[in-house]
């Protein structure tokens, strides 16, 4: 009785150890694996797959395709819509990511006080982050609204022609680029806060001391040394701005980008050859372009930052 | 010499009258598009068009919700649920699956720890949303188009959140706790759940917010992979503006309500949101 208690206890304790030994080696890459699992099938497999589909043919009734060559690439490429809509992207970027840097380095700059009542500013600033793309959409077109909207109401007060918002280019662009700015200040100005928060207050009094005055301060010790911040924000601010549809989808009502394409956006053009049109290797194609840019893009960010962050040697 | 650098900083960081005005022009600017939508959406029809409405609000907002809930081409109240269900859902699985993750690369050996923690940042920079041809493809086979697991699936868990939750536990994380609690006979599994899991509690918070704003205002791919029978909220809400393109007192009330949830959310967490943009921040 006794001896074999001990015999099964020894063979458990192996067995444990091996156990044990198992699980040390084991767990690590069983607790990355769903990451990687998820990524691959629903990130990378798509993204691969979305190049071969480009060059086919698709039929979503039978639901494969035909290989065609490069046919969809020349269409979409000899295509008004897809430059128009390039330029629209870019512009409406553009008016969003400049004046967003600019505003929200103010506010920021606003908050970097002894402020009462500091959490109250802090999540005031923010409030327009949880708001829903749609719903911000839905409301500003009507602010926007060409012969009734509240803006031209407003322009007219100071003796300004009403706009037409909804029919000329740069104008929806501007309506557009108002969206994403009323959505993403406030979450880059608590970035921006953060950083200007991290600036040794040294620098502030060195400064002080020899005479500079609070915007003297503020140009010469703050920007400097936010600058690696501001960088880091414009360039995350790339990847999704690049990939605008909400917005413009919902600025008006048919949701095809105006009239004229006047501010039809590459993933709108994507959207609606795909499910518009039930072209699936027209819309590859297009994805694949649009990838393609962003890509360029990315490596131009990399560079960039590469390149400033080695001239500013105190930035992090 | 600590008390007086301490009195100059007071006195250099004093916010004027001008400082508090420039921040409640802010302020203002942050609230204005949601009471003037409330005005529109307490209004009638004609209230949107009238440059002489009045600033204070009408008295049919209640009416105006009522409509667009019953609504039965909005589907409201299986909007609403859809949205509860996808976001809790996704929140939850990002938070575990990251927790998980950031725990593996943060605090354990194994081959090939540093290139795979690379290949995740790296991932990162992969706008993956341009895949949703095969995607939708994908999911037409297994025929999973118009159910919320086509949504669900390929949101369960995010670079950005591994990386978050890498980032955290590397720091708060010490590693003799981990050691401890080996020696204690904790495989690692109870390691993780008792030791990695208390200690990423406030990183996993807000983690737990930020996908969850993602993931209620996420439009793009709920609207091609669901159908108007079983939308999420801003599936609806698109509707609602085709279906109700006249009166916008309707549209506007609609978009109020959508927005409504995540505005009470903020009441109680946005002060971890604050926190949690501005600690990352200090990390990129």
């Amino acid at each position: 009785m006794a001896t074999t208690e001990l015999e099964t206890s020894r063979a458990d304790s192996v067995w444990r150890q091996r156990l044990s030994r198992w699980d040390v080696k084991a767990s690590p890459y069983l607790y990355i694996a769903p990451f990687f699992i998820v990524f691959a099938l629903f990130g990378l497999f798509p993204i691969i797959y979305t190049a071969v589909i480009s060059l086919m043919d698709w039929d979503t009734i039978r639901n494969s395709g035909e290989y065609i060559g490069f046919g969809n690439f020349e269409y979409v490429l000899n295509d008004r819509k897809f430059w128009v809509s390039l330029r629209n992207t870019f512009s409406i970027f553009i008016l969003s990511s400049i004046p967003q840097i600019v505003i929200a380095t103010f506010v920021a700059a606003m908050l970097d006080h002894h402020l009462k009542a500091r959490t109250f500013w802090r999540m005031g600033v923010l409030v327009p982050y949880v708001m829903m793309p749609v719903a911000v959409a839905l409301i500003f077109s009507q602010l926007y609204a060409d012969s009734y909207g509240l803006v031209n109401h407003w322009l007219g007060m100071i003796g300004i022609d009403p706009i037409q918002w909804h029919k000329d280019v740069i104008p929806s662009h501007v309506a557009i680029a108002s969206m994403v700015n009323f959505r993403w200040i406030g979450y880059n100005t608590l970035i921006l806060l953060a950083a200007m928060q991290a600036i040794p207050r040294e620098l502030y009094e060195a400064a002080a001391l020899d005479g500079a005055g609070k915007s003297r301060r503020f140009f010469s010790v703050t920007l400097p040394q936010i600058r690696p911040t501001a960088i880091f924000v414009i360039i995350t601010s790339t990847i999704g701005g690049l990939q605008i549809f909400d917005e413009p989808r919902m600025f008006d009502s048919a949701g095809n980008g105006g009239a004229d394409q006047q501010w039809l956006t590459i993933t709108m053009y994507m959207y609606n050859t795909g499910w518009g049109e039930l072209n699936f290797g027209r819309a590859s194609a297009i994805a694949w372009l649009l990838f393609l840019i962003i890509l360029v893009f990315g490596l131009l960010n990399f560079w960039l930052t590469r390149k400033f962050i080695s001239s500013d040697k105190g930035g992090e | 010499m600590a008390v007086f650098k301490r009195t100059s900083m007071v006195h250099l960081n004093r916010p004027t009258w001008f400082t508090y005005t420039a921040l409640a022009v802010v302020l203002l600017a942050s609230f204005f598009p949601f009471y003037w939508s409330f005005l529109i959406g307490s209004g009638d029809a004609t209230t949107v068009r009238d440059p002489n409405m009045s600033w204070l609000p009408g008295g049919n907002f209640f009416d105006n919700a009522m409509t667009v809930i019953q609504n039965p081409a909005v589907n409201f109240w299986k909007a609403l649920w859809n949205s509860i269900i996808v976001s809790t859902t996704v929140s939850i699985s990002t938070v575990v699956l990251s927790t998980l993750a950031g725990f593996a690369f943060a605090k354990l050996r194994f081959k090939g720890n540093g290139p795979l923690f690379v290949a995740v940042i790296a991932t990162m920079a992969v706008p993956v949303q341009l895949g949703i041809v095969p995607l939708y493809i994908l999911m037409a086979q297994f025929g999973w188009t118009g159910s919320l697991g086509a949504v669900i699936l390929p949101a369960l868990v995010t670079a950005f959140g591994v990386f978050w939750m890498t980032q955290y536990l590397q720091q708060s994380l010490p590693t003799e706790l981990i050691e401890a609690a080996r020696v204690d006979g904790c495989n690692m599994l109870r390691t993780f759940w008792h030791v990695a899991i208390p200690a990423a509690r406030p990183a996993a918070a807000m983690l737990f917010l930020f996908t969850f704003v993602t993931a209620w205002n996420n439009f793009l791919w709920p609207l091609i992979v669901l159908d108007q029978s079983n939308p999420t909220l801003p599936v609806a809400l698109s509707l609602l503006q085709a279906n109700y393109f006249v009166d916008y007192s309707l549209v506007l009330a609609g978009a109020l309500l959508a927005t409504v949830p995540l505005l009470i959310m903020f009441i109680f967490t946005g002060r971890q949101l604050v926190a949690g943009i501005m600690a990352g921040a200090v990390k990129g």
